[in-house]
């Protein structure tokens, strides 16, 4: 857990304007922080303070409970991994070295941190065999944003500081590395505070997200929390006039979806939330055809772990008002409505239902 | 930034010298002058050994004062000075040598000691600003990086500025060494000994086959040194950042 407590950063002369002005927010272990807001807004400074890279003029940082100016400045930062935008990755070093530096630095033999590094690339995607002894300049920008991370995990931190870590990234890419990265969070709970400039990347990724402007913390919450209620117009402009879809994205079918009870390859009248139509499964369970609202759309559906906003998409597509949902192999579970997914918009958060309980919202990289 | 200059296009230069000098000079004048060249050999053997101790003099001096003075302007404390210590280095660079091994006699008397302080000063100062330069330039993102992932000041200058600033650092070795082995004749104005006297003493008597045979030896060790020192930067220089050893992408 990190605590921020009236966190403070004043350039120059006290009294001149604060980088950062008295921000007060705790993560929670486990979580993923995003830190967000316009250039200049304070949140890489405030991020930068948690492993005293620069040092607060008021207020402290707590990382579990203990004050981090307790301890010593360089033994803070080993338990502590940091990534940023332009990798930073040394030159200098095999891509097993870079791996290895703080492992190294914290006296491990050379043939464990060759093996941390092993282990670690294989987390993050990339095979070993290919890329152990290759040197940075070797990689594209994707992959040593890769070894980036992996080198930040090498001493198994409980904490991460990421620093718009996929920002210079390409749009393909970056979403591939995003899945990748709430993948291996959904194992490692790191606790984890990243800045980024990109609100649907915070939708995407945060448990909690905190958005600045001008060095004050304007809203800390959920993104459901921040999406169905922005404090001020400066938080609603900033997550924008569309937020009611970002919400969606992070809501799955599963969490919404009725269940039907069904003989296998028989058709079933669907007569539920206002939609009327028919299924047709065969003797597997497979969706065979689909006559929703009066149209006869073939075999269409949609999987449980597919987030609303494709599903919203797939229906103004069709122009239909329910789709059904199938599991992996493609056996019909159940239908997912439109006005499910209406309530699901306009639900406030707090009053979440049972479904919830298995919300973590998070895509995992086979999503899709 | 200094770069690898390319050893072929001097060679293809000095063939062409050959051969334009080859139209002026008939073969049994050069048969005779190479005889009169080689008379001069046990002389050129002596003489270079006193050249090549006076360059590992002069090499070991300045590395070893320059590479340490460089690392520590680099340093973010000196910041504020570097700037002006580098001009002042640079008006230093323009002095001529002769005119700094004339100040070092002034000081320090005739001999091999005034010749090596002055060569020293003045093989010093590239390598001084090469090594500060150098290490100034290493992307801040890096430092970012080693600072963010928990390394002392030491630790960030020896295993990520000192070794991505090599490159430079040693181009500046090599670079003022070679010189320092050119201009290591001059030594013999002062009475360092050396090559130069074959070439001063072939000037005053008008013997030009003296002049040569101490000028050529001069040229040839300079070349090799170079080539030496290229070796080091070939091998030393990490292989990640090492401009003459490409890596495949």
């Amino acid at each position: 857990m990190i605590t921020l407590e009236n966190l403070s950063k004043v350039y120059g002369a006290p009294g001149t304007e604060a980088a950062v002005d008295d921000v007060s927010l705790t993560i929670g272990s486990g979580e993923i922080c995003v830190l967000i807001g316009p250039s200049g807004c304070g949140k890489t400074t405030t991020m930068r303070m948690v492993n005293r890279l620069i040092t607060p003029t008021g207020g402290r940082v707590l990382i579990d409970n203990q004050d981090t100016t307790a301890i010593d400045t360089v033994a803070l930062r080993r338990s502590i991994g940091y990534v940023i935008q332009q990798v930073g990755l040394f030159p200098n070093m095999t891509v097993e070295e870079n791996i290895g530096v703080v492992p190294r630095l914290l006296g491990w033999d050379r043939a464990r941190s060759r093996a941390r590094a092993a282990e670690l690339l294989d987390m993050v995607g990339l095979d070993v065999g290919q890329f152990l002894g290759r040197y940075p300049n070797q990689l594209s920008g994707g992959q040593q944003q890769r070894v980036g991370v992996a080198r930040a995990l090498a001493a198994d931190p409980p904490v991460l500081l990421m620093d718009e870590p996929f920002g210079a990234i390409d749009p393909i890419n970056r979403a591939t590395i995003q899945d990748q990265f709430l993948a291996m969070q959904q194992k490692l709970k790191k606790t984890v505070l990243l800045v980024s400039h990109d609100i649907d990347e915070a939708v995407k990724m945060a448990d909690r997200i905190a958005i600045f402007r001008a060095g004050r913390l304007e809203q800390a919450g959920t993104p459901d929390e921040i999406l169905i209620a922005p404090a001020n117009d400066f938080v609603s402009g900033f997550v924008g006039p569309d937020r009611a879809l970002k919400r969606l994205r992070r809501k799955r079918v599963s969490q919404i979806h009725i269940p039907l009870v069904y003989n296998m390859g028989q058709q079933i009248a669907v007569a539920v939330d206002g939609c009327h139509g028919t299924i047709q499964v065969d003797v597997g369970g497979l969706v065979v055809s689909v006559t929703a609202d009066g149209r006869a759309i073939g075999p269409a559906s949609v999987r449980m772990d597919t987030d609303l906003r494709v599903v919203v998409s797939e229906m103004l597509r069709l122009a239909i008002s329910w789709l059904p949902c199938v599991d992996g192999e493609g056996r019909l579970l159940g239908i997912v409505t439109q006005a499910a997914i209406s309530r699901q918009v306009n639900r406030v958060s707090g009053e979440a239902s049972s479904d919830d309980a298995s919300d973590q919202g998070k895509p995992n990289a086979a999503t899709l | 930034m200094l770069r690898h200059s390319n050893n072929w296009r001097w060679h293809r230069a000095g063939l062409l010298a050959c051969l334009v000098l080859g139209m002026f000079v008939t073969e049994a004048q050069a048969a005779e002058f190479g005889g009169q060249l080689l008379g001069y050999r046990s002389e050129v053997q002596y003489l270079l050994g006193q050249h090549i101790k006076l360059v590992a003099l002069v090499a070991f001096f300045s590395i070893g004062l320059g590479v340490p003075l460089g690392i520590w302007l680099s340093r973010p404390g000196m910041r504020r000075y570097s700037e002006g210590v580098m001009q002042l280095l640079n008006i230093g660079t323009t002095v001529p040598t002769l005119a700094k091994l004339a100040i070092a006699m002034l000081f320090f008397g005739l001999g091999t000691g005034s010749a090596v302080i002055g060569l020293t000063i003045a093989t010093l100062m590239p390598i001084v600003r090469n090594t500060c330069v150098g290490l100034q330039n290493v992307s801040p993102e890096l430092l970012d990086a080693a600072r963010g992932l928990g390394m002392r000041h030491a630790q960030i200058l020896w295993r990520v500025e000192f070794p991505n600033a090599l490159n430079v650092i040693v181009s500046g070795i090599r670079t003022s060494i070679t010189y320092a082995t050119g201009t290591a004749a001059l030594a013999f104005l002062i009475g360092g000994g050396g090559l130069g006297e074959l070439i001063f003493t072939g000037i005053d008597t008008n013997e030009p086959a003296m002049m040569l045979a101490g000028a050529i030896s001069t040229c040839l060790l300079a070349v090799i040194v170079d080539l030496l020192l290229y070796q080091i930067q070939y091998w030393l220089i990490p292989r990640g950042v090492n401009p003459y050893r490409p890596l495949r992408t």
